[in-house]
């Protein structure tokens, strides 16, 4: 039986198709092992639904962010509690928080993934080279992780912007830079034992070429590790991005749930509007949780010993 | 002649002094031949096969009078020539406990389709067309291809791994203990198909091993290396019957032979020498119990005894009486280790 189907599958199948079914099995791999663990689930939940809300948008907001709302009785909507015409309360400027929080989601989310990915991409790379080459490349690139080590991020940052001027693409390059330096070394770690094993020796007898066997045969290797690290510095981006923008290093222009906290504290209002203090931050504390929640799911498979028996 | 190798040399620099893993062997391989080399672990058997395939680390320092294949002069190929001309094309390798040696991630069949695509420009369907033959060549389903490694068992992996060396049909095929760490058995199996494959294609192999059995079964010609040299050469059978050094006589005693089942196994006393710094006789001296006071200080000549039949010892010349003693195991508790 099973040999009939695997000898069919090859002769009858065109590249393309096959293709999507490797994508598609893939998905559906990664789907199982979050799906695992009930953490794992609660957490693809709220991404998923933050994720929608990012992508939807401009679609879901009833107001412009910006607008200053007037009531039914034509007087300006300042510092409104939530009610069934504001449902998150509105700021001392009449904006409502709901449109503010739909669009700080997407820039949130924008600027997370971005540095997350990045910075893996980075680190990554940086451990691959480091570890399968060894001898001086590796001893220099890890004496810079060390200096990116000694790097503190807010100084960085403050550094960044008053060399530069606001903009939330600092704020992503800074992230970047600061991040990439744990991932590098946990990759270095894994490249140093798996070049050890027999299968890459045995792809250098056969002549696989060093980028090949790295790329091909460790890379591989080590995906569960890099799904878990991006999960973890998506999450870091997320909670540095908003310290920065709460610190007023953000972009003005970009809403993001840390600027909403910068807009509340900068309107000396922080102790009375508690509606435009919770929504931000519930958010926060959701978004960063949902992610070590399936980063949890991914470190099982990458660290078996951590399964329940 | 198919390889050509003249007093190939492998030094390892170290703060202790500079360790000859591989001193001086000079060996050649002919077309359609299959040469053994035996000792045991630690004389530089896979490092003298790596050597020869550059797998060696940087730090290693290959030198030879003359490494040339097929008259082609290999010292002087960049890795990158030598990778893309004779790696694979020519020369192949059945890696040591090639068990291992299969990526986990990737499906069996691609690894081989691999090895062949990064060699020859050839479609895919092709190159897996290639592979089920190959399959079949060494006795596995070819519906096996699209498995994991981890679906396979040892014996299964290691004929994955025999067919991917003869995926190219290359000249010559270098097997680094083939079946080291395989039930009897299965190991029979194996060495069985090997020589079916041998009388069907036309490759030269350089068998590897530290089991006296497998190489007997096998090889056409043995040597029998020690502390990185070659101590004998010689047809398998002169080795066997007209066995010259001391070395190769304590080897036999240590094996069992189906002649004489009640015969009681002798192990040679000690163990292989400091390959740190020179040294400056027989390599086998300090062991050997018909050691005499040249062996310490000369290192003896390889001296031609027979029709290819090679021998490095200062005392060919009683090797008479040597058989004779080498069979008792007084003698070989009278040599210097054992003391």
């Amino acid at each position: 039986m099973n040999r009939a189907r695997s000898t069919a599958v090859p002769a009858s199948e065109n590249v393309l198709s096959k293709a999507l079914r490797g994508f598609g099995g893939a998905l559906r791999n990664q789907g199982r092992i979050i799906g695992a663990s009930g953490l794992g689930r609660i957490g693809a939940v709220i991404i998923l639904f933050f994720g929608v809300i990012a992508i939807l948008a401009p679609w879901l907001a009833l107001h412009d962010p910006w607008e200053t709302l007037r009531d039914a009785s034509n007087k300006v909507a300042i510092m409104r509690p939530p009610s069934w015409d504001y449902p998150l309360g509105t700021t001392t400027l009449g904006r409502d928080i709901l449109s503010q929080m739909i669009y700080a989601t997407r820039a949130t989310m924008i600027i997370g993934l971005i540095s997350g990915v990045v910075s893996i991409a980075i680190g990554a790379n940086i451990g691959l080279m480091a570890g399968y080459y060894g001898g001086k490349l590796d001893e220099v690139l890890m004496r810079f992780t060390d200096i990116i080590y000694g790097m503190p991020f807010l100084p960085f940052i403050i550094v960044l912007i008053s060399l530069f001027g606001r903009s939330q693409w600092f704020v992503v390059l800074a992230i970047v830079v600061i991040i990439w330096r744990t991932s590098a070394r946990v990759v270095r770690a894994q490249t140093l034992a798996l070049k050890q094993r027999q299968f890459v020796s045995a792809a250098k007898a056969r002549g696989c070429s060093n980028l090949r066997i790295i790329y091909r045969h460790i890379m591989p290797n080590i995906l569960p590790l890099l799904l878990l690290y991006t999960a973890f510095n998506i999450a870091w981006s997320i909670i540095a991005e908003a310290g920065a923008s709460f610190l007023g290093f953000g972009d003005p222009d970009q809403l993001t749930w840390g600027g909403m906290l910068y807009d509340l504290w900068i309107s000396g209002k922080s102790r009375v509007a508690w509606w435009w203090f919770a929504a931000p931050s519930i958010a926060i504390v959701l978004l960063v949780s949902a992610l070590v929640f399936v980063s949890r799911a991914y470190e099982e498979v990458a660290n078996p010993r951590l399964r329940q028996r | 002649m198919l390889l050509d190798i003249q007093d190939l040399k492998v030094h390892y620099a170290t703060n202790q002094g500079v360790v000859k893993a591989v001193d001086g062997v000079t060996l050649s391989i002919g077309e359609n031949e299959v040469v053994g080399i035996a000792g045991e672990s630690g004389c530089g058997k896979t490092t003298l096969i790596k050597s020869l395939l550059r797998l060696l680390p940087g730090t290693a320092a290959v030198s030879a009078d003359r490494l040339a294949f097929r008259g082609r002069d290999l010292q002087g190929l960049s890795d990158r020539e030598f990778r893309k001309q004779i790696l694979w094309n020519e020369i192949s390798l059945v890696p040591q406990s090639a068990m291992n040696s299969l990526d986990p991630v990737y499906r069996v069949g691609e690894q081989v389709v691999e090895a062949i695509r990064a060699h020859v420009e050839t479609p895919r369907r092709q190159a897996r067309e290639r592979v089920a033959h190959l399959f079949d060549v060494v006795g596995l389903q070819a519906s096996l291809m699209d498995n994991y490694p981890h679906e396979f068992s040892g014996g299964m992996r290691q004929r994955a791994m025999i067919a991917m060396a003869l995926a190219l049909e290359p000249s010559l095929i270098i097997m680094d203990e083939p079946t080291t760490g395989l039930d009897v058995l299965v190991q029979e199996r194996i060495i069985r198909k090997l020589l079916e494959i041998r009388r069907e294609i036309k490759s030269s192999i350089l068998l590897i091993t530290h089991d006296i059995s497998v190489i007997a079964e096998m090889s056409d010609r043995i040597g029998i290396m020690y502390a990185g040299r070659l101590m004998e050469l010689a047809s398998a059978t002169d080795l066997f019957e007209q066995t010259h050094h001391p070395y190769t006589l304590g080897l036999k005693n240590a094996f069992p032979s189906i002649k004489a089942l009640d015969r009681e196994l002798i192990s040679i006393p000690g163990s292989p020498p400091n390959l740190i710094g020179t040294l400056a006789g027989c390599a086998f001296e300090g062991r050997c119990p018909f050691a005499v006071s040249a062996c310490a200080s000369e290192r003896p000549a390889e001296t031609e005894v027979g029709p290819s039949h090679r021998v490095a010892c200062h005392r060919l010349g009683d090797v008479e009486t040597m058989r004779i003693q080498a069979s008792e195991k007084s003698t070989w508790q009278s040599s210097k280790s054992a003391a």
